[in-house]
């Protein structure tokens, strides 16, 4: 069972969508599990034959649970066949099929990777140790992954868990059990800037003239290929928190804030933000807030974001301070544009600007990095065209 | 096309962008953003669907005058003509 929010402890299998003896490809949907977040589509993290399938629809079972084991393609016609019953087998070349926001390193056949305390932990409590999968570097079993399974355990199976519960008030103490942990552990700072928008906004008018309907861009789209490239300057800010020290994103994977209807809020990753053109960036985007509202998000979209932005300008709000989103270290914050007095050569004008703000996690940044991010992210609005 | 045509077009339109507002109930004279809680991905994608059903080519520049339900029917009528 993949980790895809924060604080996110156990989820629900709804639904297979392959089956065992089915070929799967790396990114491939193999199962649909709800969520705090709702329905998320998971994805496979390496390609193969589906082996077994250990999880049956209906069950909630912790973060970090075996969902199916894969065999993957190299493992070819020799490989080991099938245990009809007892524990799955497990080489470097069978993967289970859970957990992608964590690499897991091949494990030792029959051997679980775990700390001495956690194992001693496992056997006090009855956790079955081949059941996890670990969460510490390098697929370590934790302490926490433990007492996790334990707590999940304690809740008992149920046939229709919590998907007759309301959803709304779940996401909403989803929100919040993060948003309290990032109070909590993440010293923030913040800081504010204001960017004259006068450039961006006339590009992108002559831009969206030639542009067929169904292409145009939207501001927020500059605004986030802004960030997704100022951070190649700072790229502290572009990494995860893990254990004790700051991990670099594997890429830049920026989270946009998307309101929902009816309350809450997702923040799924644009993959690549930094790589993809404005027209293939629009197009992710439109379809990133559609799913995002009508369900079918992708598990790698929750747990992949590196970094968020957030913009609240359509609500009139001039600045945002936003709360960092855990295990991220940084958050962007976009106000509205709005007319205001500016100077230009020792001349006063009425510019059309936005307030940006960052609120970044103090044990991987200071805020001279953070400063620099900011004055970043301005300068290449001033460029639009070179975005 | 009618204006009652063009006006059950605008509001399929809607549904598809808010499927969960009560579209009966909308007031023809008042903010479609306000009422309906629209942001600029919505209109977009409101803009889209029209253009779609009805072939109509909207530039940015006239958004303003898509604001209210009874605006939309005026532009698309005589965007049509």
């Amino acid at each position: 069972m993949p980790i895809l929010t924060a604080d996110m402890s156990a989820g629900t299998l709804v639904a297979w969508k392959k089956k065992a003896g089915d070929m799967v490809k790396r990114g491939d949907i193999i199962a649909e599990v709800e969520t705090d977040k709702g329905l998320i589509d998971v994805e496979v993290f390496a390609s193969g034959t589906i082996e077994r399938i250990l999880v049956e629809p209906g069950a909630t079972v912790p973060t970090g649970a075996v969902l199916a084991i894969i065999r993957e393609e190299a493992a070819g016609p020799a490989a080991a066949p099938l245990a009809p019953s007892g524990p799955p087998p497990v080489s470097p070349r069978v993967r289970a099929a859970a957990a992608p926001a964590v690499p897991v390193s091949p494990t030792a056949p029959g051997r679980a990777r775990i700390s001495p305390l956690a194992r001693k932990l496992a056997a006090e409590l009855g956790i079955d140790l081949a059941t996890l999968q670990g969460t510490g570097p390098g697929g370590v079993i934790r302490r926490e992954d433990i007492e996790r399974a334990a707590a999940a355990r304690a809740e008992g199976p149920r046939k229709e868990p919590r998907l007759a519960l309301d959803r709304s008030a779940r996401l909403r103490q989803t929100i919040g059990a993060a948003m309290a942990r990032s109070k909590r552990e993440i010293p923030h700072y913040y800081l504010g800037t204001t960017i004259d928008m006068q450039r961006a906004l006339g590009w992108l008018a002559e831009e969206n003239a030639r542009r067929p309907v169904a292409d145009r861009l939207l501001y927020g789209v500059l605004l986030i290929k802004a960030v997704a490239l100022a951070l190649h300057e700072t790229p502290e800010l572009n990494s995860v928190w893990r254990g004790a020290e700051a991990v670099p994103g594997p890429g830049i994977h920026v989270g946009v804030a998307i309101s929902l209807r009816g309350g809450g809020l997702v923040a799924p990753a644009l993959h690549d933000t930094d790589r993809q053109s404005f027209g293939d960036l629009m197009r992710s985007f439109v379809d990133l807030v559609r799913r995002a509202r009508s369900g079918g998000l992708r598990s790698s979209e929750l747990s992949d974001p590196t970094i968020t932005v957030t913009s609240l300008g359509e609500q009139g709000v001039e600045s945002v301070f936003g709360i960092i989103y855990p295990p991220q270290v940084a958050i962007v914050g976009f106000g509205k544009i709005v007319e205001r007095p500016w100077s230009v050569d020792g001349q006063i004008v009425s510019r059309p600007v936005i307030t940006a703000t960052l609120s970044a996690d103090h044990r991987v940044s200071d805020g001279h990095r953070g400063g620099l991010f900011l004055a970043a992210v301005e300068r290449l609005l001033q460029e639009p065209a070179r975005l | 096309m009618s204006r009652d045509e063009i006006r059950t077009v605008v509001l399929r339109a809607l549904g598809e962008i808010a499927p969960e507002a009560d579209l009966a109930s909308l007031a023809p004279d008042i903010g479609l953003r306000d009422q309906l809680d629209l942001d600029s991905m919505d209109i977009l994608n409101f803009v889209v669907g029209l253009h779609a059903a009805l072939g109509v080519e909207i530039p940015e520049s006239d958004y303003p005058k898509l604001a209210t339900l009874d605006g939309c029917v005026d532009y698309l009528a005589a965007a049509r003509r």
